[in-house]
């Protein structure tokens, strides 16, 4: 940040003895210009601490303010001070890398020891609040409320809110987590048809944005005097009693009706009755290293997990070798003086690379369309491309040869062309046939050079998101577990797990993704250790 | 014989290179397939045709795209590979969906982003390079580590985190560029930060020591002697942060939900997500144009581009 200090012309000063303790020279900085630039960004570095502190000030988050104060104090030391020269160029990165990459893994990581998920998302007491929510049944003689559906702040992300007309009194309300509000006539606008459209503080979702919340609106419910106001439908309202009661002497859930009672389960956290059967609502729990075990004892679990850990291998190997054999071929036989035209080849040759990709996957997607697409309209057939495993695997190899074999043209061209022409001119003075000159010295050669890039690219493939989840989705789907793919990689399961319309189950995708970096690490300082690529950070 | 190569076709670079590649700086013909003698289809033809198979298996689907863009009827079930006609109305429509604003987003957060973790990784790279300090080993281990859990994975992690930070400072929360932007650089400290180091290390140390001597500081040293000195690298690292920020995909869509608020690749996917046959010429038209910037900049820094990818950076 600080750094962009000394810039100017070659006015360097004579040879200094000793920097002076304090002063212009003190921290480094050795000209006018260079302190005002300094000063210049560490002023800009307090006025975003400034701005960063407020918010964290009013809504008295003491945590959080303490951190941005120490970091400010660590940013305004480090660039101050004379010493400490590595970290004036590190500290910028490692921040960001702290902030958006270490914590959210740790994180992760952590979550990877819960059942975190659809059903496990807040405390007990969340639960219970839930469970006595939806068991809400109309109370006799009280009224039918017309309802806006509303949000503090942003649509997406904002608590619900409950804008609450009485058809009979014509009064409004604003029924929070809280409880009820009245909202002065004067401050809203109330619709034709009873509904209030705008009221001040709150955003009004319209059918879309209610729709996107459906799942939030439906636990939520406003707590009154009598029991609670639930939601009907998107427009009205009816207060009632819960049904369903905690009772925290026998740390059970009692069924007012029908007596029965769900009694709650802390190592699963679930309310389970004398049948096993559990209560929809549960909450979080520290499960142990349960999600990992489950991967490789669960009978469904495991063989899904076994096969996609195959194919992963496959497909990313898979792409590496063919676009590797691909390229270098091409490479080979382009890699020639007296071929006219090699630039223009080249540059035509490396157009795919340089097409926005996530488009590119989706086009051939659409290629491989069974009704619409052009492949099959060029061929003549009529073959559904992702619904049959061997034929969804061509599929996405190649379109992966096509977007990946030019960059290895490329790469192979530059070493092709780096390693000395002497030592297979030598060979071929010893009497070598160029084919056997290749492949005894350019071919080692050329691996040695590149394979460092063949791991990385290995690397990348292993969790390569976009080549499968915009091509095949991960279809076809076998009948016995429609969660995992045929197709899939380790990472789109874990996706689906999580993000997957089945419910997510964030415990156990944090679980497969801990797998992953394993795997993907592993693999990669083996691989590197052995190419020696590691040794120069000595 | 290499001595009659113009430099510009050599397609390498300045001659610097990731160390520990043993070269000698010379460029040199070298593999020779087949007899130098014989007809002219045993010498250079049928490389030609090798060389047309591999640019037509290259350049259909870019033609394919080319074609249903022009295509007036505009769904995919009427797209042929060679043009059928050349109407402008799938431009025409593309403008009127947000694409125009979606396309100023790719690029604000293209160039940002580029420019941002290029400045960063470059600082890093910088210190690892010229310094010996206590923990870079342990710095420069953990980076290359760290990356290998790809980000994505901790998707729910970030957005519980940026939940927060939309309530509390939204100009860089959900449905903002620069939120993408802040998150983005989490991931600024990486295998670019190893692949300039090389390029640094490659730079004769004693450049520095003279200029010590003359009483320059280390940021005199940095920005007026290093870095013009690896200008090449910058530019093709910078490039493939672009290309990178570009198309990152899974992060931008959960991120930007807002029509106003998306890059060109969430809005595109938008596109034929639901309309799948319908739109495809209007997606066709909007991938062309995205993909104009990119192109360009590509033949425009061509002659460097071998260099710096053979030093290590991955795409696809």
């Amino acid at each position: 940040m600080a750094k962009s200090e000394v810039r100017e012309k070659a006015t360097l000063t004579p040879p200094e003895k000793k920097p002076p303790r304090f002063g212009m020279e003190a921290d480094g900085t050795s000209s006018p210009a260079g302190l005002i630039i300094k000063i210049a960004v560490l002023a800009m570095v307090l006025g975003i601490a400034v701005w960063a502190a407020l918010p964290l000030l009013a809504d008295q988050r003491w945590v959080g303010l303490a951190i941005v104060v120490l970091v400010t104090a660590l940013l305004f030391y480090i660039y101050l001070s004379p010493r400490r020269v590595p970290a004036k160029y590190l500290i910028p990165g490692t921040l960001f890398l702290i902030v958006f990459q270490i914590v959210p893994v740790l994180y992760t990581m952590s979550t990877a020891f819960t059942n975190f998920g659809d059903a496990h998302r807040g405390s007990k007491q969340d639960a219970i609040a839930a469970i006595e929510g939806t068991s809400v049944q109309q109370v006799p003689g009280t009224p039918e409320y017309v309802l806006s559906l509303a949000t503090k702040g942003d649509p997406t992300t904002g608590d619900i809110v409950f804008l609450l007309t009485d058809p009979a009194t014509k009064q409004s309300f604003a029924g929070t987590s809280e409880g009820l509000e009245e909202l002065a006539a004067d401050d809203i606008q109330v619709g034709p048809d009873g509904k209030v459209v705008e009221a001040p503080g709150y955003t009004v979702l319209n059918i879309g944005q209610a729709s996107a919340r459906a799942e939030d609106i439906s636990q939520f419910s406003v707590p009154t005097d009598r029991g609670a106001i639930k939601n009907q439908g998107l427009s009205r309202a009816f207060e009632g009693t819960p049904l369903r009661a905690y009772d925290a002497s026998c740390d059970c859930i009692k069924d007012a009706e029908s007596g029965q009672t769900w009694t709650a389960d802390d190592s699963n956290g679930l309310f389970v009755d004398s049948k096993g059967e559990a209560l929809a609502q549960g909450w979080k729990v520290n499960v142990g290293f349960r999600n990992f075990t489950d991967v490789l004892s669960d009978q469904t679990l495991r063989a899904s997990f076994l096969k996609m850990l195959v194919w992963n291998f496959g497909f990313a190997i898979g792409t590496v070798v063919i676009t590797f054999a691909l390229g270098l071929l091409v490479a080979l036989v382009l890699n020639k003086e007296e071929l006219k035209g090699r630039r223009i080849y080249r540059s035509l040759i490396i157009l795919p690379y340089a097409m926005p990709v996530v488009a590119m996957y989706l086009v051939w997607r659409d290629m491989f369309n069974t009704d619409f697409g052009l492949l099959n309209r060029l061929l003549g057939t009529h073959i559904n491309w992702f619904g049959t495993t061997a034929s969804a695997m061509f599929a996405i190899l190649l379109v992966q040869l096509w977007l990946g074999y030019n960059y290895m043209f490329l790469v192979c061209t530059g070493a092709l062309q780096s390693i000395s022409a002497d030592l297979t001119e030598a060979a071929q003075v010893d009497g070598a046939k160029p084919s056997y000159a290749f492949r005894t010295i350019t071919f080692p050669l050329l691996l040695v050079a590149l394979a460092p890039l063949l791991i990385a690219s290995f690397a990348f493939n292993f969790n390569n998101f976009n080549a499968i989840y915009l091509v095949s989705q991960g279809a076809p789907f076998p009948p016995d577990n429609p969660q995992a793919g045929n197709t899939d990689i380790l990472i789109t399961y874990t996706y689906r797990l999580a993000f997957g319309g089945a419910g997510a189950q964030y415990g156990l995708a944090a679980a497969i993704s801990v797998f992953i970096f394993l795997i993907v690490a592993v693999i990669s300082i083996l691989s590197f250790r052995r190419t020696h690529a590691l040794e120069e950070i000595n | 014989m290499s001595e009659l190569i113009p430099p510009s076709e050599t397609m390498e670079p300045t001659p610097l290179r990731p160390p520990g590649e043993q070269v000698d700086d010379t460029p040199h013909d070298v593999v020779r397939l087949g007899s130098s003698q014989g007809g002219w289809f045993r010498r250079v033809g049928w490389r030609h045709l090798v060389g047309l198979l591999a640019l037509a298996f290259s350049i259909f689907p870019i033609l394919f795209v080319v074609s249903a863009a022009l295509n007036p009827l505009g769904t995919l079930s009427s797209s042929q590979l060679i043009p059928t006609g050349a109407s402008f109305e799938n431009f025409t429509k593309l403008f009127d969906t947000s694409f125009p604003r979606w396309f100023l987003n790719t690029m604000i957060l293209g160039i940002a982003s580029a420019a941002v973790s290029l400045f960063i990784s470059a600082c890093a790279a910088y210190a690892f390079s010229r310094f010996r300090f206590k923990g870079r080993r342990f710095g420069l281990l953990s980076i290359l580590l760290v990356q290998m859990f790809p980000q994505f994975l901790a998707i729910v992690a970030l957005y519980l985190m940026f939940a927060t930070i939309t309530d509390l400072w939204p100009p860089i929360g959900f449905n903002t560029v620069w939120g993408l932007l802040l998150l983005y650089m989490g991931g600024a400290l990486g295998v670019n930060t190893w692949l300039m180091k090389g390029f640094f290390d490659t730079i004769p140390k004693d450049l520095d020591e003279s200029a010590k001597v003359d009483g320059a500081t280390h940021a005199q040293i940095f920005f007026g002697i290093i870095l013009p000195l690896v200008a090449p690298i910058l530019a093709v690292t910078g490039l493939l942060g672009f290309i990178g920020a570009v198309n990152e995909f899974l992060i931008a869509s959960i991120f930007l939900t807002q029509d106003s608020a998306k890059t060109a690749a969430v809005g595109l996917y938008g596109l034929v997500s639901q309309e799948r046959n319908n739109n495809f010429g209007v997606f066709a038209a909007g991938t062309l144009i995205l993909a104009i910037p990119t192109v360009a900049l590509f033949q425009f820094l061509q002659r460097y581009i071998v260099g710096g990818l053979t030093g290590g950076a991955v795409k696809g």
